[in-house]
């Protein structure tokens, strides 16, 4: 480090932010890994072996010179990328800049296919570094651009308006390019904006200046990068520690270890559990394992508590009071659609958020953003590389900040249950419905242990799925005979039954089948409780809904039973006409016609359908009792 | 403002290196509360030493919550097997070690069956049985993404399918510091803390906290043979002289520790820490380049990778 730059940091007063995050964004024909590969090489943050490679190899159509550096080269990754000559995802590398500086570049494939890798690179993004087509203007792709970095929350934007040198360097063309992209950026919300005009090909304004701008006395892309500050944090700023996991020592050592999410904790300060309301006061923060008096947004802290409260990991400690983050099961949150199988209104999905997880239904899709547009479309579902505001539901209370408070206990992720892929990131934007203080679960004298003492036999839920006309209900027609000889009290409850009273307002879309299968099980359930054993017969195609049915309740008291019959036997079958009216085309959500049928994985008992009944019906009796 | 000189850093600003370490710290406590059944490849080079330390760091004042596993090729440097039992005895540590037992048997070494096929039999094969036979569900290792041009992709969680086999199209999408830590059927996951960091990051590191080292490091007069440029230490007498190839006492590093017949040594004086770190700040070649079992074409490490390799 240069004498000059130590006297430099000497007299700032505020430190420095050490680390910048930053997304490049703008496309490859943009001259995007130029100008990157350009900066990393300049700034010595490349291997020179790797400089080597790029000197030497050429991929086919290239038009670079052996011996030059193509500094594409520098900013590709996988085989398969380098085979299709595209960028199939995010690429993370760094720079250390001459001031000390760290920079952690996000580089996002610029294809409009790609808003999702564009999302995932902003997420953690403090700026974001646009390259802008000097010839060509601003494109479509900008726009999209500038609106996922404004909606991720990234606070700064250098544009970068290249290839300057294929415009003769005209300073009024470049004026009003920038005035339109200053314009466009207010628009999001983005305040913070530098614009650059730049050749990355020959390298002006984007280490030094050079002498063929003279007209432009603003700073370099490197000069920007260096002196750019993120907002400094507000003082107010609410404390949120999302407690990763409970440290427990020798000498009765109690902590609760996270990383700061906002805000900073100093010992003595009063916390609250965002969840239960429970409070504290700190008692030791430690910083990386030592004691400190304070810590602050982004250190990885353990604190302790002058007395014991009842913490798990996922819960949220806050500041005391006004600070404390409000709980609600119903929110309006944005969506970027990460998933190939598009969303499913009604569908469970996990939710997480930092070190929580909770069960989260979409209960409405609102609109899908045009992000070239900025304009909201009425939508019924959002499809990959859609962004969408929708509403949710959690199975439980949590406490959610608005993102635009904290991206780290306002961010989401949605995983499906059955896959466990990300299908979704999410930005909370409000709660909907706090969730009610007034309503506490009375507990009855009279318990589920005593009804079943009574009955005689443990309650339990059978749930049969399989095709129309599998042999559902025919076969819990046999064992609940059955059954009900050997004493036990049963209840069937039957698809169609249900649908001509408590969910006749349920269609046969995805969603539908969702909340169908929802409200029978939390029936199921209620039945369970008053000691039954419940026998459902019911189509429920999808994994995903019949998962979350056998999650609301405990070991051993769900059997999920598999009618196994080929989808031909249920044709030939046809006992209620429905597969001759979907081959007529009258019904279009027939499962296994116009929809699929997900069969069971490992069901905890599988009956073939094609056997006879009495045989599959005895089995299921044999389960049932425990045999 | 504008920049007409631009003087590189030499040395990694304290207020960097704490924001790696934090970072660092939170995945390795995202990693060890969020599965099942963690543990910590330990490699006995200077990458793993660091992990070691942000482990401890990590977790205190309570112990480190999982095992260590080294998965042993039997070719390792001497003073490696020694460090690793040493430092085990002094951490506290629940050591595993991992070794395919059969291929050493059938007489598998790194000269009778070429450096690509002895790494997949030797350290992919060992690493999937050691992880297979524990249950392990997520491994944590050192990786980082200025390794190697295809690491840069790496995600910070990195997700095995069946048969530890990674498959690009199935990586998660990272956002924020939320990790989605759920695993279906048969996958497993690695952790990878210290991706952000860079060599010389690691090697700041080490000088700041004060951390211990093997000291094949640092450069002392070694026995060595050149082959094909490449300075090959003769660690003990397996190693198969050709005609006429007599070892010579030269003063030699390591840039990164492996199997010995496979690491190549360079010719330095850096016999401490500040003068390696110079020293380092004006060779810059990847370190990888070191390893002979890396250099086989463009994407060699992500084929390896594809197979199971770490």
């Amino acid at each position: 480090m240069t004498t000059a730059t130590l006297n430099e940091q000497e007299l700032r007063v505020e430190e420095p932010a050490p680390v910048v995050r930053m997304v490049a964004c703008g496309s490859v024909d943009d001259g995007k890994s130029t100008l990157i590969g350009r900066l990393l090489t300049e700034t010595d943050s490349v291997p020179i072996d790797q400089l080597e490679y790029a000197r030497t190899t050429r991929r086919g159509g290239s038009t670079i010179p052996v011996g030059e550096i193509d500094y594409s080269l520098l900013t590709d990754g996988l085989e398969a990328e380098r085979e299709q000559g595209i960028t199939i995802d995010v690429a993370y590398r760094h720079m250390d800049l001459p001031n000390g500086r760290r920079i952690i570049i996000a580089d996002a494939p610029g294809h409009e296919q790609y808003t999702r890798n564009m999302a995932v690179a902003a997420s953690t993004a403090d700026i974001g570094v646009l390259l802008v087509d000097a010839a060509r203007g601003l494109r479509p792709q900008t726009y999209r651009h500038l609106t996922v970095c404004a909606l991720m929350g990234v606070t700064g934007v250098i544009v970068a308006v290249n290839k300057m040198d294929l415009i003769g360097y005209e300073h009024a063309t470049f004026e009003e390019l920038a005035g339109s992209i200053r314009a466009a950026a207010v628009r999001l919300g983005i305040e913070d904006v530098t614009v650059i005009p730049v050749s990355a090909v020959t390298g002006a304004n984007v280490i030094e200046s050079g002498d063929t701008m003279p007209w432009y006395t603003g700073e370099t892309v490197l000069g920007a990068l260096e002196t750019w500050e993120p907002p400094a944090a507000a003082e107010d700023a609410p404390f949120r520690l999302p407690v990763q996991l409970i440290s427990r020592a020798g000498g009765n050592f109690r902590g609760y270890s996270g990383t700061i999410a906002s805000g900073s904790v100093r010992v003595g300060d009063r916390l609250e559990l965002a969840e239960s309301g429970q409070s504290a006061s700190v008692e030791r923060v430690l910083i990386s394992g030592e004691d400190a008096v304070e810590a602050h947004m982004g250190d990885a802290v353990t604190v302790t508590l002058d007395h014991e409260i009842d913490v798990t990991r996922g819960d949220l400690l806050c500041g005391a009071g006004e600070d404390v983050a409000k709980t609600a099961d119903k929110f309006t949150a944005d969506l970027v659609w990460l998933g190939e199988k598009p969303l499913a209104q009604g569908r469970s999905y996990m939710l997480y958020v930092g070190p929580r997880a909770v069960p989260a239904t979409i209960t409405a899709v609102r609109y899908k953003l045009d992000v070239v547009e900025g304009h909201q479309h009425a939508a019924r579902r959002l499809e990959m590389n859609d962004i969408g505001r929708v509403e949710f539901a959690t199975d439980s209370p949590i406490a959610l900040d608005p993102y635009e408070v904290c991206r780290d206990t306002g961010g989401f992720l949605l995983v499906d249950r059955v896959s466990a892929d990300t299908v979704a990131a999410g930005l909370t934007r409000w709660a909907l419905r706090r969730g009610d203080p007034n309503i506490h679960p009375h507990d009855y004298k009279v318990a589920e242990a005593d009804r079943t003492a009574l009955m005689g036999h443990p309650p339990r839920v059978v749930w049969m799925t399989g095709l129309s006309g599998s042999g559902k209900s025919t076969i819990a027609d046999a064992a609940v005979a059955r059954l009900h000889e050997e004493g036990v009290h049963t209840f069937v409850l039957d698809g169609d039954n249900v649908r001509h009273g408590l969910n006749r307002d349920l269609g046969f879309t995805p969603g539908g089948r969702a909340e169908n299968v929802r409200r029978v099980a939390e029936v199921a359930k209620l039945m369970k409780q008053a000691g039954l054993v419940v026998i459902v017969a019911l189509v429920s195609p999808y994994i995903a809904d019949r998962r979350a049915a056998a999650n609301i309740f405990d070991e051993g008291e769900f059997l999920e039973v598999f009618v196994d019959t080929p989808l031909s036997v249920a044709q030939e079958r046809d006992p209620k006409g429905l597969y001759k009216k979907a081959a007529a085309g009258e019904i279009p959500n027939m499962t296994g016609v116009g929809q699929d049928y997900e069969a069971p994985e490992r069901a905890d008992v599988h009956l073939d359908g094609t056997q006879s009944v009495a045989d599959n019906a005895e089995r299921l009796v044999r389960a049932v009792l425990g045999e | 403002m504008t920049t007409n000189t631009h003087e590189m850093p030499e040395i990694t600003e304290d207020s960097v290196l704490e924001a790696l370490e934090a970072e660092a710290i939170h995945i390795f406590r995202e990693t060890a509360a969020a599965f099942q059944n963690p543990v910590l490849l330990y490699s006995i080079g200077k990458d793993s030493s660091v992990l070691l330390h942000l482990a401890l760091k990590a977790f205190a004042p309570a112990p480190i919550p999982f095992p260590v596993m080294h998965i042993d090729t039997g070719w390792k440097f001497k003073e490696m097997i020694t460090f690793r039992d040493e430092q085990a005895e002094k951490l506290g540590l629940d050591l595993r070690i991992a070794q395919n037992k059969e291929a050493i048997a059938e007489g598998v070494t790194p000269f009778t069956h070429g450096t690509h096929e002895y790494t997949r039999i030797m350290k992919t094969v060992a690493l999937r049985e050691g992880l297979d036979q524990y249950g392990f569900d997520v491994a944590i290792g050192g990786a980082r993404r200025d390794e190697e041009r295809s690491r840069a992709k790496e995600r910070v969680f990195s997700l095995r399918e069946p048969g530890h086999r990674w498959d690009a199209r199935k990586q998660r999408p990272e956002f924020w510091r939320t990790t989605n830590s759920r695993l279906a059927e048969g996958q497993t996951m690695r952790s990878f803390p210290i991706s952000n960091w860079t060599e010389l990051d690691v090697w700041e590191y080490i000088r700041k906290e004060n951390i211990e080292i093997p000291s094949l490091y640092f450069a002392a007069p070694r026995p060595v043979v050149e082959r094909s440029g490449t300075l090959i230490m003769v660690d003990d007498d397996r190693l198969p002289l050709e005609d006429g190839e007599e070892p010579e006492i030269r003063t030699v590093r390591f840039r990164t520790l492996g199997c010995y017949p496979l690491t190549g040594a360079v010719e330095s004086d850096a016999a401490d820490l500040d003068t390696l770190i110079e020293e380092m700040g004006q060779s810059k070649m990847s370190e990888r380049s070191g390893r002979l079992i890396d250099g086989e074409g463009g994407g060699s490490m992500e084929a390896k990778k594809a197979e199971g390799y770490f």
